[in-house]
């Protein structure tokens, strides 16, 4: 990979040997990559490959089969609980379905984490909150309940929750599934946005090519046969590169896809 | 201003610092004390006299959200400004904390109709300073709460609305009846065994326990003030008018509430999420014919017939402690039921169960089939019909009992 030429410290993500499985069910195995700070990052591939499996892999939920995941140089799952704590509080993640508490409303599902992990006080939360909510376009909506919302407004309320600790990495799982192509579209343009100014690295996991096109600096594309990666680099150049039969017919929408 | 403001003199690297300064009219360095809402002179450290229209805001240190901050409540301007600069730091490290404060300043500035130069701030928190406007801009077009008598008024209208839903629902499942009484069942003879089955059969067990466990505890209880007259024997009258007119009933009823109606409601409501119901609705078949009323008439049928066997283990029960624990011979216990407890009992009984089993599957049926899109709702649907029924089923029992007194059966 094109890793060789830089020094480990610069990573902010690195993955070295991790193989994943479900009991005795292989899902990946033999992963190697990193992310560099401040990079939007692509994870793809079909269904079922084992994206979101990653995923969840990468900020800590599943613990790795073998192979190890260090975040700033250290491992997730080498830590006392406290110093694990602190280390997860640098990710904010927005799941498929939103997530958010249905029994809280929005401004009481962006305020718990601060609650727990800031010295805010009580007007500075209210403000907080609401400029969190306005930053994602929902401003005023911070007494409403997730139930009461639209799903795309939902999971822009759960992308205002991510951002509520200023993480620095990002995760998103699948961010415009359920969403029409303009409101996609929007979402792609807010992770730009608030990859630039709040200086955050993301992740995304996705198989939208329009997104993936969109906002990927680079990507891997994980295959469900080999159950490795076979592909990775920036998206566009991919396409016109890889030999990779698989990648090609993913890239290019089994050959439809031409012009862009 | 606030504690942790004037913590951040003493180590202003480590915490967040905010300094409003200025020049007076002989270019001396003025700079702003917001606890004594003066402007101090920097090389005497003396109150100045003016009060300059044009200041300076400068953010220096750890804007960070766990580092030591001015409060947001004590941020005051100095009286008389017209123009604001606002600046930061090369070294300044900040994340949302900092954010919030600059939108608070704005504000002011806004309410104070101040000039406020924001081009020295670094280029992220310009971006998101805007990107934050634009969102407060939806504010007034979209979010904003309905007035109180509105939602009061849109409370009433639903009842209202929820009221007439539940009388049409009815009212179909009467004209669906009719057809049946007419000779077109509307659904499929399968569906109808299958819901039997579940209905009676498959609540044989827990409806058991219960009818047996009923007598036995009914005779334990009643058997109390009895023996304060010596009339023991009496056990058996008690447990006779007692299971057979109201505890076997009311049970069963319960139970099948919990059981049945419940699974009614979730049944019905994963069909309407998946769009199944639509699918019959599309094809031009009723869903209250084809899919309610099957299920109405299978609890509604079984409910006397469950409730039947519920009085047998019931008078069981009462005859085990009867005999085992107070003497009473099975002979006596058996004469004694007989003697005093009356057909008319069981009758009401089974009545009861019947108008019951009505209640239980119009409630169940109802949540299920109006339950919502979303995936909570199969749940809500489901406690709502057991909570519906079992209300339902205290009322009904009221009504009956009253009835049956005045009418003297």
């Amino acid at each position: 990979m094109e890793a060789s030429s830089h020094n480990h410290d610069e990573y902010l993500l690195e993955v070295r040997g991790l193989s994943m499985r479900y009991g005795q069910r292989l899902i990946q195995e033999n992963l190697n990559f990193h992310i560099f700070p401040g990079e939007v990052f692509i994870i793809m591939g079909g269904s079922g490959c084992g994206k979101s499996t990653l995923l969840y892999h990468l900020i800590g939920l599943l613990r790795p089969y073998t192979g190890e995941i260090l975040l700033d140089g250290q491992n997730l799952w080498e830590q006392d609980s406290e110093q694990r704590a602190r280390l997860m509080r640098q990710l904010g993640f927005l799941y498929q379905k939103a997530g958010l508490w249905s029994s809280m409303t929005l401004a009481e599902n962006i305020a718990l984490p601060l609650r727990e992990y800031s010295n805010y006080s009580e007007s500075e939360l209210r403000e907080l909150c609401e400029f969190k909510l306005s930053l994602v376009g929902l401003a005023g909506f911070g007494h409403y309940y997730p139930a009461e919302l639209s799903g795309g407004m939902q999971k822009r309320a759960g992308l205002a929750r991510a951002i509520a600790l200023d993480p620095k990495i990002l995760f998103f799982d699948e961010p415009s599934a359920g969403l029409d192509p303009a409101s996609a579209a929007r979402l792609d343009d807010l992770i730009l946005e608030l990859r630039d100014s709040l200086k955050a690295t993301i992740v995304v996991v996705t198989h939208e090519l329009a997104s993936i096109y969109e906002i990927a600096d680079r990507a891997i594309f994980l295959d469900a046969e080999s159950k490795t990666i076979s592909a990775s680099g920036n998206p566009k150049e991919l396409r016109k590169t890889c030999t990779d039969p698989r990648v090609r017919e993913f890239l290019t929408r089994a050959g439809k896809l031409e012009g862009f | 201003m606030s504690r942790r403001a004037s913590q951040t003199r003493h180590e202003p690297d480590k915490n967040a610092v905010l300094e409003i300064s200025a020049k007076d009219k002989q270019g001396a360095e003025l700079i702003f004390a917001p606890k004594k809402n003066c402007w101090l002179v920097v090389e005497s450290g003396e109150p100045s006299a003016e009060s300059p229209i044009r200041a300076r805001v400068a953010f220096r240190g750890q804007w960070l959200q766990t580092a030591l901050r001015p409060g947001l409540e004590s941020l005051v301007l100095p009286e008389g400004l017209q123009e604001l600069e606002l600046h930061c730091a090369e070294s300044l490290q900040w994340d949302s904390s900092l954010l919030i404060y600059l939108r608070r300043l704005e504000q002011l500035c806004q309410q104070r109709e101040l000039l406020c130069h924001r081009a020295a701030l670094p280029p992220g928190v310009l971006k998101l300073l805007d990107i934050s406007r634009a969102g407060a801009v939806a504010k007034a077009q979209l979010g904003r709460r309905a007035h109180f008598f509105q939602r009061a008024g849109q409370r009433v209208r639903r009842f209202w609305q929820g009221s007439l839903e539940i009388l049409s629902f009815v009212g179909e499942l009467s004209l669906s009846l009719f057809r049946l009484f007419l000779g077109r069942p509307g659904f499929r003879g399968l569906e109808l065994l299958r819901q039997f089955a579940q209905a009676g059969p498959a609540a044989l067990a827990i409806i058991s326990l219960i009818g047996f466990l009923m007598g036995v505890i009914l005779a334990f209880i009643g058997a109390i003030p009895l023996q304060w007259f010596g009339v023991e024997s009496y056990i058996a009258s008690l447990i006779g008018i007692g299971i057979l007119r109201l505890l076997a009933p009311v049970m069963v009823g319960v139970v099948m509430a919990g059981r049945t109606g419940a699974a009614f409601a979730a049944e019905l409501g994963s069909m309407q999420i998946n769009e199944e119901i639509d699918a019959y609705r599309t094809l031009g078949i009723d869903p209250v014919r084809f899919l309610v009323l099957p299920r109405f008439l299978a609890l509604t049928l079984m409910l006397p017939f469950l409730c039947l066997f519920a009085d047998l283990l019931g008078l069981l029960g009462g005859m085990v402690v009867a005999v085992g624990y107070f003497n009473i011979t099975w002979l006596d216990y058996y004469d004694t039921l007989i003697r005093t407890t009356r057909l008319a009992d069981l009758w009401v009984g089974l009545f009861t169960s019947l108008v019951f089993g009505a209640l239980v599957s119009l409630c169940g049926c109802f949540q299920g089939i109006n339950c919502g899109r979303k995936a909570e709702s199969v749940g809500k649907a489901a406690t709502d019909a057991v909570v519906y029924s079992i209300v339902c089923i205290v009322l009904a029992t009221a009504v009956i009992t009253y009835t049956s007194v005045i009418l003297g059966i």
